[in-house]
């Protein structure tokens, strides 16, 4: 480790890697740390993601893809499906992940592409100078080094630091988390074509849980709960219920739980030389609570930033603009639009995500997207056009033909 | 110290340093470090996946 780089990332999880790849990409000297000992473990993910967004960052290998997905089935309260499959024939949805080894094959193209990787190597604080973050403070062995840079990329994940000790608020409220738990298990017998979504606030107040295809008989059964409804009785606890009821039989090879940003937007992302990227940057869905994709975006835009700031010696705020301006006209305007659905979702009782579900009856959906789900409620329920009135003038008509 | 980390229960996900208004919070590879700044406000607790976290006002 040397004392000085251009860029230090912390943090290698999706948006770590990704900015210290681009940023080696482009010539920079670029340090990687991360505290844990083993990238991607312990695992806080589903590991669901979409095929067409994945391979703009990497391409696709056997070794970290568990299953191919074709489909989704959701479950409303009182147990009507409804099936969204994407046609077989170019059918591009997506795949279920390993992100154990994920994460570390996007931390090896980073290394790849020249990036020096410290593991067990934890950010302890910034070095702040006139205003300025010049660098970082670390503890790599149980000896605290000063390591100085031109930008810091903060790529913390959901316990991100590196935000607030620049002065930058990204503590989450309750309602702005989804509290997580999940298992990894066996003989579920589940279709491992699709992914399984039950809604309804017995199951899960204020979100979901997840079934998702692992290779073999295996599965992520999973739960999410909005924090503000956590408390009472643990997310854990949800999930045992669930599978007690459902799979009785079937055995749990794992335990895995976390958080997941369900804030939308926050209000500033970058300092006067520092920028934060993935969930540091609270850059998840607040709807479906997925963060890999954004993640990597957002390191990708973060890499390049920092490049075009460093070569023309100028790391301000004002410069990091730049970084600001293409995430927010990007993969935040469909956080924002992600985070009205999110606020009507939260607010309804069992009986109206019966309802909804009832009035999909007979639909077939041949693609998955949200807005093609969204246009066939829409159709059959007045009431939601109008709590989604916000949406709909923002991006519904642009992309959605009412006539059709 | 105005919370307990139940360091046995904690399966060490980082939830409640991310919901924790005062910064008071670290995740420290395996386990969670507590400074003087908490107000004992419960919210990490709330979100605590596993209900690994006791307040004790
Ligand atoms: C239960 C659950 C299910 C999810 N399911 C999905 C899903 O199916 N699909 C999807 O797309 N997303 C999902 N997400 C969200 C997704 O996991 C995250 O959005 C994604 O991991 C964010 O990537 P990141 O690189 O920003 O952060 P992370 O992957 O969290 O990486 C942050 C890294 O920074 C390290 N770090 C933190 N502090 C320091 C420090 N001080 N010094 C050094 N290193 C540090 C951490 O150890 C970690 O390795 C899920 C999340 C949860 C909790
Ligand atoms: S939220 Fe609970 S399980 Fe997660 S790190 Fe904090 S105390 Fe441990
Ligand atoms: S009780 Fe409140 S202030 Fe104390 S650690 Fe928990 S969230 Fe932070």
């Amino acid at each position: 480790m040397k004392d000085y780089y251009d860029i230090v990332v912390v943090g290698a999880g999706p948006a770590g890697s990704v900015a210290a790849k681009s940023a080696a990409k482009k010539g920079l000297s670029v340090l990687l740390i991360e505290k844990r000992q083993e990238i991607g473990d312990p695992v806080r993910c589903a590991e669901g993601v979409s095929k067409v967004w994945l391979r703009k960052h990497i391409n696709p290998d056997s070794r970290w893809i568990c299953a191919d997905v074709k489909g989704s089935r959701i479950f409303s309260p009182d147990g009507s499906m409804i099936e969204m499959a994407e046609e077989v024939a170019g059918g591009e949805v997506g795949y279920v992940l390993e992100r154990k080894l994920f994460d570390r094959a996007l931390a090896y193209e980073s290394a790849e592409a020249g990036a020096e990787i410290f593991v067990k190597t934890r950010a302890t604080g910034l070095i702040i100078e006139d205003d300025f973050v010049r660098g970082v403070k670390v503890m790599h062995q149980g000896e605290e080094h000063d390591i100085r840079c031109k930008i810091v990329i903060g790529a913390d994940g959901i316990e991100s630091k590196i935000g607030r000790w620049a002065g930058i608020d990204t503590s989450l409220k309750p309602a702005d988390i989804e509290t997580c738990a999940q298992f990894l298990m066996s003989g579920t017998g589940i279709d491992q074509d699709y992914c399984y979504f039950y809604l309804g606030n017995e199951v899960a107040p204020a979100g979901y849980i997840w079934i998702f295809p692992k290779g073999k008989d295996l599965a992520n059964v999973g739960i999410g709960i909005l924090g503000s409804k956590s408390g009472e009785k643990t997310v854990i606890q949800y999930l045992e219920d669930f599978v007690a009821d459902k799979f009785p039989d079937a055995r749990i090879l794992e335990i895995d739980v976390g958080g997941v940003p369900v804030s939308g937007s926050i209000e500033r992302t970058t300092a006067n030389g520092l920028i934060l990227v993935g969930d540091a940057a609270r850059q998840s869905d607040p709807i479906t609570g997925g963060g890999i994709i954004n993640a990597m975006e957002a390191g990708k835009l973060a890499g390049e930033v920092a490049y075009n700031a460093i070569s023309v010696g100028d790391v301000s705020v004002a410069k990091l603009n730049e970084y600001e301006k293409k995430w927010r006209s990007t993969i935040g305007i469909e956080i924002d639009n992600s985070l009205i659905v999110k606020n009507v979702f939260i607010k309804f009782t069992d009986k109206e995500l019966n309802g909804l579900a009832h009035s999909l009856k007979g639909f077939n959906f041949s693609t998955m997207s949200l807005i093609d789900l969204l246009y066939a409620l829409f159709k059959a329920n007045r009431k939601l056009l109008w709590d989604l009135r916000v949406l709909f003038k923002n991006v519904v008509k642009y992309e959605l033909d009412f006539e059709r | 110290m105005a919370i307990k980390v139940n360091k046995f229960k904690c399966g060490y996900c980082g939830a409640c340093v991310g919901v924790c208004p005062a910064g008071a919070l670290e995740l420290v590879e395996t386990w969670i470090e507590v400074d003087d700044s908490c107000t004992s406000c419960g919210i990490c607790a709330k979100v605590c996946p596993l209900g690994a976290i006791e307040v004790s006002k």
